[in-house]
């Protein structure tokens, strides 16, 4: 059997200096480094802090607070652009991605599974305090539904589309519409690299004319539209917005399931910060993105889902203390969204707490001395207060 | 007066104002000496004159400069002190027997209310020993022999201090030695005196023995008394030793610790407040919890973002162990956030004091956490641009 795990004897500090704390991460820790980094970890630690099971499908009760594994070539198809930044630097630093179960992707995870595809889409809202884990949770969902074969369309934040947009072209389609080509070529680009095999296999019911001399007939695959996107930048609003209405019209027809994930959809009714030339500002409506994406968030269509988070770190002219819907979306997003079933993300509880610094440990990720002591987890809990944003940003420094 | 009789009248009016000034100053009686030195002066200057080679050859003009306080002088001082007390005492109404120094400071700031920030500079009355410096008396006869041996080392109460250890060190030397010789000779320990108390600092004994002395004398002088103290004493010697030391009070701040209270579901809560800068907190901390803290209805990771303030509201529970075992509501105002976050651990440091122990409370003060910080906004003053920052020197 594998030998005890050592438990470094813990300094009685009595008269301890103010502000000298045990794991100040400004100052560059004077102790030396852990010598558990050639201990192998226990079974039981493993027990805690991971699990075997890597099929979303299969998480249950018993799963919450374990780590499971996303291989790097799924990670690469089903998230090309969803995962927040500080999470794909963790990937890059521990060489594997592992996402925590948790009991409110779980939830949702068994509406999902018990969705009937003839009723009209059920709206699912995330919400919570800022770092609670709202645009992880979404991920596995997304995971999920990618295991499942569903189509995602997933826009992985949409308060990048209302503000910082360089060229705004007045709209092809619609004059009193706005073009922000850019943020649509990048989204299609990842949209491709999500959903290669159903491009190929839906076709388009609409004859589309780009310019006097590009045009997509009807019954041609929808990749045909994604590439001309992709390669005509500028038609790339408006090739999103057919491939949304596509979508939208076809997934009724139940070939296919689809997921439609949005994070930070408080943006789409908020205000931007983006101005007309006459500095005049522009309300969200006149982004063609934005109006197009409003419809797909509407639950007029059937075989699918929508999958919402509303968030107030990217979010614009927002307190930063609100978190519920009502206060981030506003009264006219509210109502646009009236039947929603809101889903509260809230920090970790003791278990899941345990277990994320578990698997920092085995990860080696914590390198202080008193980190692995019952009183480093101590301190560790009241400071981030088991927020897993908070949590993640503290062990960065130890 | 009439400007033509100037030169006549002129010595009229100074003469008055002589005879005015003399019966002034006996009045005061403090003026005495130097009015009758300036009734023999100007009246009778040219006598003086004549009279100066007979009357100030045997007074040395180096020892007039130094001693300003004849010891007539102060006698007369302590009896006008004491005869004022007893006015005092009259005056508030008291009995003048037993009317005390602290009576006499009360009725002083009574009499004379003052606004002064500086304590020194209030009115006070006080026994003239404590106000007129130890003056040396004069140090020779009338004719001009010293009275001490050791007066031409300069330092005569020093050296006569040592002699008079160095004696009794050779004393105690001698007994120790008939003692092993009779073999009655045992080890005493010398620790029961010497801890709770201190040696003699620099600056009190040259008070004591009012002369300078340098470093090197004080730590020589302090080296004799260890080795007197490490031999076996009588206790001659030890009250000897016992005149240079003084006791240290081990547990110098002694401050209420408030009882416990229970509210209705009987669990045990305590509170306390704390300021820092101006912010002001009140926190009421529960006995029993799970290391919640919730500051103006909010949840503290919210109300702090930022995590130094947070690791403030740690320090005290992190002290003590305490980390996830006490519930917090607190309410604060005023001030910014690292204040707020100051104060908020001071009233938290106090409340907690009822839930442990004294030495606990002990070592909380020696860490600091008791204490309320005395940092305030320094004022900005005139003719600088702020507190300390002048403005910019400009050569031309």
């Amino acid at each position: 059997s594998l030998p005890p795990v050592l438990r470094f004897p813990c300094a009685v500090h009595q008269l301890l200096d103010p502000g000298r704390f045990s794991h100040l991460g400004t100052q560059a820790p004077q102790c030396p480094v852990a010598h558990l980094d050639n201990q192998v970890p226990t079974e039981r630690t493993r027990a805690i802090s991971r699990t075997l099971e890597n099929d979303p499908a299969k998480h249950g009760e018993q799963h919450v607070g374990q780590h499971y594994n996303i291989s790097i070539q799924e990670l690469k198809t089903v998230f090309p652009h969803g995962l927040p930044p500080r999470f794909v630097m963790q990937v890059k630093t521990f060489n594997e991605a592992c996402l925590m179960v948790r009991k409110p992707a779980l939830e949702l995870l068994h509406y999902l599974k018990n969705t009937n595809f003839a009723h009209p889409a059920v709206r699912y809202v995330l919400y919570g305090e800022k770092g609670t884990g709202k645009t992880l949770s979404l991920c596995h969902i997304i995971h999920f539904c990618a295991k499942q074969d569903w189509l995602i369309l997933h826009i992985p934040d949409a308060h990048l589309w209302v503000k910082n947009c360089r060229d705004l072209l007045q709209s092809t389609y619609n004059k009193q519409r706005f073009d922000q080509p850019l943020e649509a070529s990048i989204w299609l680009k990842n949209f491709k690299t999500a959903n290669e095999r159903f491009l190929s296999q839906i076709k388009v019911q609409d004859k589309y004319v780009w310019n006097k001399r590009e045009s997509t007939e009807k019954g041609s695959p929808l990749a045909e539209v994604v590439e001309q996107g992709i390669m005509r930048v500028r038609n790339a609003t408006d090739a999103v917005g057919i491939v949304l209405k596509e979508l939208k019209r076809q997934s009724s027809l139940g070939v296919f399931r689809l997921l439609v994930a949005v994070d930070g959809v408080n943006a789409l009714w908020g205000r931007t910060t983006l101005k007309r030339e006459d500095k005049s500002p522009i309300t969200p409506e006149e982004l063609a993105l934005i109006y197009n994406l409003r419809k797909m968030v509407k639950n007029d269509w059937q075989g699918g889902a929508i999958v919402l988070t509303v968030s107030q770190t990217g979010s614009l002219f927002k307190p930063r203390k609100a978190y519920l819907p009502q206060e981030l979306l506003g009264k006219e997003g509210f109502d646009t969204l009236d039947p929603f079933i809101p889903i509260l993300v809230s920090n970790y509880n003791p278990k899941e707490f345990e277990g994320c610094i578990q698997y920092y440990l085995e990860n080696n990720w914590l390198q202080h001395e008193k980190a692995h002591t019952e009183e480093g987890k101590k301190e560790l809990l009241f400071l981030s207060n088991r927020n897993p944003g908070l949590l993640e940003r503290l062990c960065a420094y130890l | 007066m009439a400007a033509p009789s100037v030169s006549c009248g002129a010595a009229v009016p100074y003469r008055l104002f002589l005879a005015g000034r003399v019966s002034f100053a006996r009045e005061q009686g403090l003026w005495k000496a130097a009015a009758s030195g300036l009734q023999t002066g100007t009246r009778c200057q040219i006598l003086r004159l004549k009279h100066s080679p007979a009357v100030t050859t045997t007074k040395n003009v180096a020892a007039l400069r130094r001693e300003s306080y004849t010891v007539d002088f102060i006698k007369k001082q302590i009896e006008e002190f004491n005869i004022g007390k007893r006015h005092l005492a009259n005056m508030m109404g008291e009995d003048p027997e037993t009317f005390t120094q602290e009576d006499v400071d009360r009725a002083i700031t009574y009499l004379f209310p003052s606004g002064l920030f500086e304590k020194r500079a209030r009115p006070i009355m006080k026994h003239p020993e404590e106000i007129f410096p130890k003056q040396r008396a004069v140090q020779w006869g009338e004719d001009g022999r010293p009275f001490h041996f050791l007066f031409y080392t300069g330092k005569q109460s020093y050296y006569s201090l040592m002699h008079e250890a160095y004696g009794k060190v050779l004393h105690a030397e001698e007994r120790q030695d008939q003692l092993r010789a009779k073999g009655l000779f045992s080890e005493k320990s010398k620790s029961k005196d010497l801890i709770g108390s201190r040696w003699l600092i620099k600056e009190e004994l040259e008070e004591m023995l009012v002369e300078k002395l340098s470093d090197q004398d004080y730590a020589q002088f302090i080296r004799l008394l260890e080795r007197l103290s490490a031999l076996p004493c009588d206790a001659a010697e030890e009250e000897f030793v016992g005149r240079f030391r003084r006791t240290v009070t081990v547990q110098s701040k002694k401050h209420l610790i408030e009882p416990l209270q229970y509210d209705e579901q009987g669990m045990a809560f305590s509170t306390g407040q704390g300021k820092r800068k101006t912010a002001n907190a009140e926190a009421v901390v529960y006995g029993h919890g799970s290391g919640k803290i919730e500051i103006n209805g909010v949840d503290y990771l919210l109300y702090f973002p930022v995590t130094q303030d947070r690791e403030q509201l740690m320090f005290p529970f992190h002290f003590l162990d305490r980390l996830g075992k006490h519930d917090v509501t607190c309410t604060v105002s005023g001030g910014g956030r690292s204040s707020q976050a100051g104060a908020i651990r001071l009233a938290m440091s106090r409340a907690l004091c009822s839930f442990i122990t004294e030495d606990e409370v002990e070592w909380m003060r020696q860490a600091g956490l008791l204490t309320t910080d005395p940092r305030v906004r320094e004022r900005k003053k005139p003719g600088q641009e702020g507190a300390r920052r002048k403005f910019t020197w400009k050569k031309r």
